[in-house]
């Protein structure tokens, strides 16, 4: 064990804190869930490409710089630091990237991941469907395989960021004898195909920032297959391991909310203090944040040294979308009257961006997997509990 | 960076775990109850010929000279069965606080923990209670605002009976020729530092308890039926064991840091220390409360091998210093001007 980083780690900590001292925007961005901040996070997205910053841990073949997962988080950590914007393409960069790296023919590398990269394309995800929700193989929408091209028909809903993204991905039932996980494929689909029709769906904060997409007799080319016919489950599943593991949510971005809220905590610490229960929230949270840093540290390097990851990274999507929540509910607490006022309100003073946060953190134990399932997971696959 | 653990010492885990598994079970444990000591003095001399008694003793007075980071696995396989036996009190504290002190006494004593020949305590005010005093042959003790050295004649001891009755615990009086050995300000570090080091112990013991309370709640709820069916298969059983294990895993990377920063003797030691103690030892009260009531009633009883590793969580918690302690040093901490917190922080 030796807990200090190599200079090779240093020097890179350097360069990266460097670059974004020189290029992350002094003006805050729009969020992206308008037409305009979807616009500015594109053009953030090629800026950060140019630099070679998009995707370290892709292959340098690729435009990343093969980090490993430790210069992951040294990167996601000067990133947090820097206030640098949100990450529109994340789905394509961090889940379907990695499976088309392990999945996709040359041909489908090469023709979308450099769009991927830039910001050109950006990308939905359609997993969900009304009937398919936790229960994913319950999908009912089709895909039939007629000459070179699948046509598609059903829907899928809560898709992210689908109302201004290019592509999005799916499973779709692809043998309409098969049941459950069986006879799915997952495809590709381009979001202007004709036949298709974007419902966006406005969530807490009254923003478009997922859609329903409705499929109606959809053309897709049979190039936009990643796998095998009827392999879709496997495909997913390995998409979902990536994000249920360690690249979805990087300790830094906790880490620097547990620093906001100690901020916070001290800056109001009298009026704070009326209610005892809000200075120990305040340490658990720093407790939780460190405790989430030095795990992921842990799981980093054993992976580095060729370990794998198992049915214990199901624990890693509740430990932070719970101390998410509770991040955001203790500041709330400590914001008292001020904690509903939007941040233009008159007498909205210092409320910063926690409200935002706070209704975002009621999301976390729900996307990507509820944490309900992941404790079903957790007790059958870890622990080995009968089903 | 390299957080991980060397093959020579995950190999070491795993002979020590076959070897305690076998050796203290439930029933040896029952028995133990039954006798005077509720000391094993053939398991004592089982882990001194396997080298653990010495295991932080220097290798020039017969030890393995290892370090506490060298111990931390095998003390969260001590907590795994609940060993009665001190040993991570001597490993961690008694040895660690002789080297403090040094001179004849360490080179005295020393030699004679590793061989198995000789048990050293220490007692420190923090803890009201002095563990293991009536087996001792040297008893190392916070007196006022003086640490002295103790043979058993120059003590008088009086029991405290514990829940946990693997624990024996002790109130002293000292009589006439106990020797002072730091006072005031040459005291304060050493009492420091073997409490850090206790807090370790206790950290790491209490994984271990958190683990084999999981296994004895899996194995329980697969085998006990109702509406039919094993109760593990409902949900609300299940949930109850994934909130520890989630509780738990978020608990081993800060206890072996801590571990880490006390073999290096780093100063952000004590901060660490706290983090893991709070960590593993709520890891650890949520396992006895969820594993309870799992077991339903049987997990009231005196029958039902639960409460074995239930009552030692409990005690474990508030020993080398309660949570209040820990969470107010952690607090001096993070609510100190200009502290560094944050991405970034955690290693700088």
């Amino acid at each position: 064990m030796d807990l200090n980083f190599t200079e090779h780690q240093i020097a890179f900590r350097e360069e990266v804190r460097k670059w974004l001292a020189d290029n992350v925007p002094a003006q805050v961005l729009q969020t992206f869930d308008t037409a305009e901040g979807f616009k500015q996070h594109r053009e953030w997205e090629a800026t950060l490409n140019k630099g070679r910053w998009g995707m370290v841990t892709w292959p340098e073949a690729l435009g990343g710089r093969g980090c490993d997962l430790i210069e992951w988080l040294i990167f996601e950590e000067e990133y947090y630091k820097a206030r640098a914007p949100l990450r529109v393409n994340q789905n394509g960069i961090f889940l379907l990237g990695p499976t088309l790296m392990e999945y996709g023919t040359e041909e489908q590398k090469a023709r979308i991941l450099p769009k991927m990269a830039n910001g050109e394309e950006v990308w939905a995800q359609g997993w969900s469907e009304p009937n398919a929700g936790s229960d994913m193989a319950a999908i009912r929408s089709t895909a039939k395989l007629e000459g070179d091209k699948y046509i598609i028909n059903g829907q899928k809903t809560w898709s992210t960021r689908a109302v201004w993204a290019d592509w999005c991905f799916g499973m779709f039932r692809t043998d309409p004898e098969s049941q459950r996980h069986r006879g799915l494929t997952f495809i590709l689909v381009p979001l202007n195909s004709p036949g298709i029709t974007v419902r966006p769906i406005p969530q807490l904060d009254g923003l478009p920032g997922f859609a329903e997409i409705f499929f109606d007799n959809v053309e897709v080319a049979v190039e936009n297959r990643l796998g095998d016919e009827g392999a879709g489950w496997s495909v997913a599943m390995a998409t979902a391991g990536f994000e249920r593991g360690l690249m979805l949510r990087s300790p830094a971005r906790f880490q620097e909310t547990a620093r906001r809220l100690v901020e916070l905590y001290t800056k109001n610490r009298e009026s704070a203090d009326n209610d005892p229960a809000v200075k120990d929230a305040v340490l658990r949270a720093y407790l939780d944040a460190e405790s989430y840093c030095l795990t992921t540290y842990q799981t980093a390097c054993r992976l580095n040294k060729g370990g794998k990851i198992g049915a214990e990274s199901s624990t890693n999507k509740i430990f932070w979308s719970e101390l998410d929540q509770n991040m955001h509910a203790t500041a709330m607490s400590i914001l008292g009257a001020r904690a509903e006022l939007l941040h233009h309100a008159p007498a909205a003073q210092g409320v910063g961006t926690w409200l935002d946060g706070w209704l975002f953190s009621q999301s976390g134990p729900i996307y990507a997997g509820t944490n309900e399932v992941q404790r079903n997971i957790i007790a059958e696959r870890m622990l080995g509990m009968p089903r | 960076m390299d957080f991980t653990f060397t093959e020579d010492q995950l190999l070491f885990q795993e002979s020590v775990r076959d070897f305690l598994v076998n050796e203290v079970t439930p029933e040896r444990i029952r028995a133990s109850w039954e006798t005077d000591s509720g000391r094993d003095p053939a398991l004592w001399r089982q882990l001194a010929e396997l080298g653990l008694t010495g295991i932080t003793v220097p290798e020039e007075c017969g030890g393995l000279g290892m370090s506490a980071l060298d111990f931390v696995l095998l003390a969260q396989e001590c907590g795994n069965v609940a060993l009665p036996e001190p040993l991570v009190h001597t490993v961690l504290v008694a040895v660690p606080m002789l080297q403090d002190i040094g001179g004849d006494l360490a080179a005295h004593w020393l030699p004679k923990i590793a061989a198995g020949d000789a048990r050293v305590v220490v007692g420190l005010a923090q803890n009201l209670v002095v563990e293991d005093a009536h087996i001792a042959d040297l008893l190392i003790l916070q007196h006022g605002d003086t640490l002295v050295a103790a043979t058993a004649d120059q003590v008088e001891l009086q029991l405290n009976e514990s829940i946990d009755p693997s624990r024996k615990l002790f109130t002293f009086a000292l009589k006439s020729g106990a020797t002072p050995l730091a006072t005031g300000a040459e005291a304060a570090p050493l009492v420091s530092s073997a409490l850090n080091h206790g807090a370790l112990g206790c950290a790491a013991q209490a994984l271990g308890l958190a683990q084999r309370m999981i296994d004895l709640s899996v194995q329980y709820t697969s085998e006990r039926q109702q509406f039919g069916k094993p109760i593990g298969s409902f949900q609300a059983v299940k949930h109850h064991m994934a909130n520890i294990a989630v509780r738990l895993e978020y608990a081993k990377a800060p206890t072996h840091r801590a571990a880490y920063a006390i073999s290096l003797q780093q100063d952000i030691a004590a901060h660490a220390v706290s983090h893991a103690k709070l960590a593993a030892c709520e890891a650890a009260n949520l396992a006895a409360k969820n594993s309870h009531q799992v077991h339903g009633a049987m997990g009231y009883t005196w029958e039902v091998d639960l409460h074995i590793y239930m009552k030692k969580a409990w005690a474990l918690a508030n020993t080398y210093g309660d949570a209040g302690f820990h969470k107010a040093r952690i607090a001096d901490h993070i609510f100190a001007t200009g502290a560094a917190l944050g991405a970034g922080a955690t290693f700088a």
